[in-house]
């Protein structure tokens, strides 16, 4: 009798599995968690990461887009022709592409949204992506001719960005609350401060995907994100923001850790035009002040690969130049007392809200305290940052993280934040430009990432990684970030 | 003297001697870094551990206690400084318009809760040890306003008040000579309560940021820092959190048994 029982009880349990794993099975929706809540819902009209995060190649598409890889491929482009001397790309649409209205998508639309992004009045974030963009012509609705004023080696990788996306002109008005693209997905519901649902769209142009509905949650404090992910309310953490609670994680079976690349160079900017930082000895003096791998150590727990310059390690034009600013605090203070500062100087730190600014910032500035220099940290919040480091330049020094990819030509922009001037540099980048050659322009490339590196322009410190911490059934996430984006069509649940 | 006050007096003087060794001696340098030694337990060579920069908990322990006398200390200060004189008056033209003015002033600083305007003070004049200062120095103002003024005014009554009068003292003189003296104890006791309560504010002021900046250890920031370590690594939370608790502990009970102590009506009952 007792093992009747007990065999009943085993069979049940069993059954019991059964029942759990065909759920499992079954589940088609997903639960997504971030820190950041986008400010709207418009990519071609904010900075704002978040934003991508959310609606990019989900909701709107655009005529090329990132893989999880980096690589670029076709989008609302089926394909394209390139003239011989580079300079007009001539598009052919996908066939029976209708945004989320039913309204179908055609080579006006195209026209009408390159145009607007590069107009004169034009909120984008990124207009320098459309600058070389001379007219859009469309040939036929499913043709759309692209002329530029000089040949482009980069043209299909910008109109892969978030910034570039279609979007519909008759829903520009309301574009930022009720998005309508063309993407697998349709925009469900906005809770402010909560939660964003994304609706598989019935009508999707190429495959169905296997989620039929997507929540983005916004979960800013670290402490709440972890026990979020712990209570299991939450299936996926995209850019997990507490590095020290992931071996916590690796170890626990119901929970994978996917640890890969973002584009974000974490650097400690430095204001080029404020003295005593104009001297070039004195940003030397700080590089060799700094111990990378201290940081990476202490920051974020291991997590993060030391760079020597402002490019992505996993691309292939990378030089590693990390020698040039090797850790060596007594030719840190040589250089200071070269500089004519032997008893260093005191200057400002800002830092923003998140861990590798805050804490990093913190053993930056016991580095910097040890050559001399007074590094006084002040804490902001985003906005503030943005205000007065990013739009007035009132900074002596910053910690932030680049996390757009191929940036190094913000260094060719002496208005930008760090006002770096060189007009070497600045020719070197139109030179890059206007070259399609691979190996030539691997060659630039490489030539611009020594140019910075030797000038000591910032700090460079660590390519920020991409952590994100996942239920264990879920699979297709990406686990690189070669641009802010969760590509919900290429999520399922395993089995 | 009580238990209470002997076991309440000797935390709040183990807390004071720890930060006032902390100006000429600590185990280790409290900003030295040493990441390769972060995250250790208690042991024999770090006796509270190391926090995740490797820096010597016990150190940093006896600075922060050093932050938060400093910030509690002169927010009392600031309280009693202002507060008394102002209560002195106020008892002193009772019914007149000035008492009238100053206690409503005191209602309307009460009104407010004092965490938030700290917060409102500290993000208006940025972060930082001086602004929460002044911040929880301003709370303690009504406080001191209205005890010193609830005291004097049964003073007023007294015959030797009276005799004061009559002897022909003015109202400053006979406040600072005779009111004062005799509502001081009151104002000890209270000044060690006001004293736990911003070791607290200070506490609670640095945990949201706006107390004493990096690199300046301070209780409230060690218990911030530690949060998402709390799992793996609870000594980081523990320690400042014990801080805490037994600072203010000690400091009740000490105020607690100052109270029985200094009471008159309490000191004839014992004798």
């Amino acid at each position: 009798m007792k093992r009747f029982v007990k065999q009943g009880f085993v069979s049940g349990l069993a059954l019991s599995a059964a029942l759990i794993a065909g759920a499992a099975w079954a589940k088609d929706d997903i639960t997504i968690a971030m820190q950041l809540e986008p400010p709207h819902l418009d990519p071609t009209s904010a900075a704002a990461q978040a934003i991508d995060s959310v609606v990019y190649v989900n909701i709107f598409e655009g005529l090329t887009r990132f893989m999880g890889d980096g690589s670029i491929v076709p989008a609302l482009a089926e394909s394209w022709e390139i003239s011989e001397d580079g300079t007009v790309y001539t598009f052919k649409l996908h066939e029976g592409v209708t945004f989320h209205d039913g309204s179908a998508m055609d080579a006006e639309d195209v026209k009408f949204s390159l145009d607007r992004a590069r107009a004169e009045d034009s909120a984008n974030a990124q207009k320098a992506l459309f600058a070389g963009i001379d007219s859009v012509d469309v040939v036929d609705p499913l043709t759309v001719k692209v002329t530029l004023t000089e040949p482009n080696g980069n043209f299909l990788f910008n109109m892969a960005w978030g910034d570039a996306v279609i979007v519909a002109p008759e829903s520009i008005e309301t574009i930022k609350t009720a998005p309508v693209g063309t993407g697998p997905y349709t925009f469900g519901e906005w809770v402010q401060g909560d939660k964003i649902v994304l609706n598989r769209n019935t009508g999707y142009w190429g495959d169905q995907p296997a989620l039929a509905q997507a929540t983005f949650k916004f979960i800013s404090d670290p402490t709440a994100a972890f026990a979020a992910m712990m209570a299991e309310d939450v299936d996926v953490f995209t850019g997990f923001p507490a590095p020290e609670n992931l071996p916590q994680f690796e170890a626990d079976p119901r929970f994978q850790v996917l640890v890969g690349s973002t584009e974000g160079e974490t650097i400690l900017s430095t204001n080029n035009k404020q003295a005593p930082f104009d001297n070039v000895k004195v940003r030397q003096a700080m590089a060799h002040a700094i111990d990378r791998q201290a940081i990476i150590d202490g920051a974020m727990f291991g997590y993060g690969t030391p760079i020597g310059t402002h490019f992505a390690p996993h691309n292939p034009a990378y030089v590693d130049l990390t020698g040039n600013s090797a850790y060596d605090p007594d030719k840190a203070k040589a250089l200071l007392a070269e500089a004519g500062l032997p008893d260093g100087f005191e200057t400002t730190l800002h830092l923003p809200p998140p861990s590798y600014a805050r804490r990093g910032g913190e053993i930056i500035a016991a580095q910097l305290a040890e050559v001399g220099i007074k590094a006084e940290i002040i804490n902001v919040e985003w906005a503030q940052w943005l205000e007065t480091v990013f739009k007035g330049k009132n900074f002596g020094l910053t910690i932030v993280s680049h996390t757009e990819p191929m940036d190094i030509g913000i260094y060719a922009r002496p208005e930008y934040y760090f006002q770096y001037d060189n007009p070497a540099f600045q020719e070197l980048m139109t030179t890059l430009n206007s070259t399609t050659d691979p190996d030539k322009r691997t060659e630039l490339m490489q030539q611009a990432q020594r140019i910075i590196s030797e000038d000591y322009v910032n700090g460079y410190l660590f390519q920020l990684a991409a952590l994100s911490v996942a239920k264990a059934g879920v699979q297709g996430l990406w686990a690189n970030a070669p641009t802010a984006a969760t590509d919900l069509s290429a999520i399922s649940w395993s089995e | 003297m009580s238990r209470n006050l002997i076991l309440g007096a000797g935390l709040s003087s183990l807390v004071v001697l720890a930060a006032l060794l902390s100006f000429v001696w600590t185990p280790y340098d409290y900003a030295a870094l040493n990441i390769p030694a972060k995250l250790q337990t208690p042991n024999g060579q770090h006796w509270f551990g190391t926090d995740h920069f490797g820096r010597d908990m016990f150190s940093m322990i006896m600075v922060g206690a050093r932050t938060s006398i400093a910030v509690a200390l002169l927010a009392v200060g600031i309280g009693m400084s202002l507060g008394v004189p102002l209560g002195l008056t106020a008892a002193a033209r009772k019914g007149s318009w000035l008492d009238e003015l100053i206690m409503r002033g005191n209602d309307l600083v009460f009104a407010f809760p004092s965490l938030v305007i700290a917060i409102l003070i500290t993000a208006v004049f940025g972060a930082g040890a001086v602004n929460a200062i002044i911040a929880i120095g301003i709370f303690n103002i009504p406080v001191f306003a209205r005890i010193t003024r609830g005291a004097a005014l049964s003073l007023w009554e007294r015959e030797f008040i009276l005799a004061a009068r009559v002897a022909g003292k003015g109202a400053a003189r006979i406040s600072a000579e005779h009111i004062l003296p005799n509502v001081a104890n009151l104002l000890i006791v209270q000044g060690t309560i006001q004293f736990s309560l911003g070791i607290l504010a200070e506490a609670g002021l640095s945990y949201v940021g706006l107390g004493a900046q990096p690199p300046t250890p301070s209780w409230g920031r060690m218990l911030a820092d530690a949060q998402t370590m709390v799992s793996f690594a609870p000594h980081l939370a523990l320690i400042p959190g014990l801080a805490i608790i037994l600072t203010v502990l000690g400091l009740n009970l000490m105020g607690d048994g100052l109270r029985d102590w200094l009471d008159p009506r309490l000191r004839v009952a014992r004798t």
